[in-house]
């Protein structure tokens, strides 16, 4: 398939078409959202569902296979922050601390990005390697670490010591979820797995597009706000991910990792963070200004990922192992 | 009845604020508190709404002297930065004991 039928096809997908019409929900201003504590329950439904697949399908894979995906990723985890931050204190003129805070939403990773990322590869036939959620939970922390760091370094500490922050992030929820996760899923065998997959494994992509469809609707709350946060903001937020796409997908096959799984690392290290490293931000570099980031990071890069990034870094992944 | 005349401190801010908020009244002496979800908009328009997770409204039931501690403690370190609104009311406490400090020495 070309590039452009592969669009279509996206586009056309179920996670596609869900995001619209949330986004079409708010334009047309209909009240309806999701209850909060169904959107709530279905992101731990998520969660949960991708690290107890992630843990089963663990068991299966070898040291040697995963060593080298696990380097790049942490690589991955510390190269993101630095470089989003470099670009947009130098070229985008931020502060420190506003710099620092987008760059702590770059440097992390969006799960549901990396569903996404999952789904569509299978979906065109690329099946990731079954170990890509155990990536998925190293790259969750360096990078909010790396880029709240250099703004504590630049502007000082908010109110909390490094000792909070870190209990923090590694104690909320897509950590216990997913690392809970993958130990349950390595540790309950065959018959466990067989057990929970009617649950776990055939509800998964319909949870997900009703997850999508309230992503949809709260992304479409923040597009006002995209004049307020500048154009430059708005080319960082897809200018950002295809460097850091293309980044991924280059290390993911230089370590060894199939055209499905270096399309998902592709999208990992192109997503950002829009539920660990907000808070995380907030109270870390209070003087941070979070219309920037949770606009970027919500309204702009989530539906480009989605909508062409993951298209494309397959593509690339595609072109990179010559097939 | 009996009642006591005391303070009651209402504080609404984001939500992120109330595990530090809380722990820091503690430290200066309240003897509870009341937290719940809160909606609204302010002049900071929607900041206080935008990391997801609704806004947060705390209640705590003191005398004068720690009111005003409270309230210098909010304008040093949340005022400047976050979406914090806080007030006080002149309340009579049924069973008011309770919130007044026993007397030093």
């Amino acid at each position: 398939m070309s590039l452009g039928e592969i669009l279509a096809a996206n586009l056309l997908s179920p996670i596609v078409l869900a995001f619209a019409l949330g986004v079409v929900t708010r334009l047309v201003r209909s009240e309806f959202q999701l209850p909060k504590d169904l959107y709530s329950a279905l992101s731990i439904y998520l969660l949960f569902a991708l690290g107890l697949k992630g843990g089963h399908e663990l068991t299966h894979a070898s040291f040697d296979a995963i060593a080298g995906p696990v380097l790049v990723t942490l690589l991955l985890g510390c190269v993101t922050p630095l470089t989003s931050f470099a670009v947009l204190r130098y070229a985008g003129n931020f502060s420190d601390a506003d710099a620092a805070a987008i760059a702590a939403h770059y440097g992390s990773v969006s799960a549901v990005t990396f569903i996404a990322a999952q789904t569509f590869a299978t979906s065109v036939g690329a099946v990731p390697e079954g170990f890509m959620p155990t990536l998925l939970t190293l790259l969750e922390s360096p990078g909010i670490h790396i880029a709240l760091a250099i703004g504590v370094l630049k502007v000082g500490a908010g109110q909390r010591s490094s000792g909070e922050l870190l209990h923090e992030v590694l104690t909320g929820r897509t950590m216990i979820l997913l690392v809970g996760g993958l130990l349950v899923g390595v540790l309950m065998g065959e018959r466990g797995w067989s057990a929970v997959s009617p649950f776990f494994d055939s509800g998964f992509k319909g949870a997900l597009t009703l997850f999508i469809l309230e992503m949809g609707i709260v992304a479409a709350d923040r597009l006002h706000e995209l004049r307020r946060v500048g154009l430059f903001l708005l080319g960082f937020g897809v200018g950002m991910p295809l460097v850091h796409g293309v980044l991924g997908a280059v290390l993911g096959t230089f370590a060894g990792l199939s055209v499905g799984g270096a399309t998902v690392l592709a999208a990992m290290a192109a997503s950002a963070s829009y539920i660990a490293a907000p808070p995380a931000t907030r109270m870390t570099l209070p003087t941070a200004n979070p219309t920037y980031s949770l606009t970027a990071s919500l309204a702009i890069t989530f539906p480009f990922n989605v909508v062409l990034g993951i298209p494309i870094y397959y593509q690339v992944a595609l072109l990179l192992q010559g097939k | 009845m009996h009642t006591v005349p005391l303070t009651l401190i209402t504080i609404v801010g984001e939500a992120v604020l109330a595990e530090p908020l809380i722990r820091a009244l503690h430290a200066l002496g309240v003897s509870g508190h009341t937290l719940s979800e809160a909606r609204g908009q302010g002049s900071r328009g929607r900041r206080t709404g935008e990391i997801p997770g609704d806004n947060v409204r705390i209640e705590t039931i003191v005398d004068a002297a720690l009111a005003d501690r409270i309230f210098a403690l909010l304008a040093e370190t949340y005022f400047p930065n976050y979406a914090v609104v806080a007030w006080s009311t002149a309340i009579q406490v049924v069973r008011g004991e309770k919130y007044v400090p026993p007397p030093r020495g």
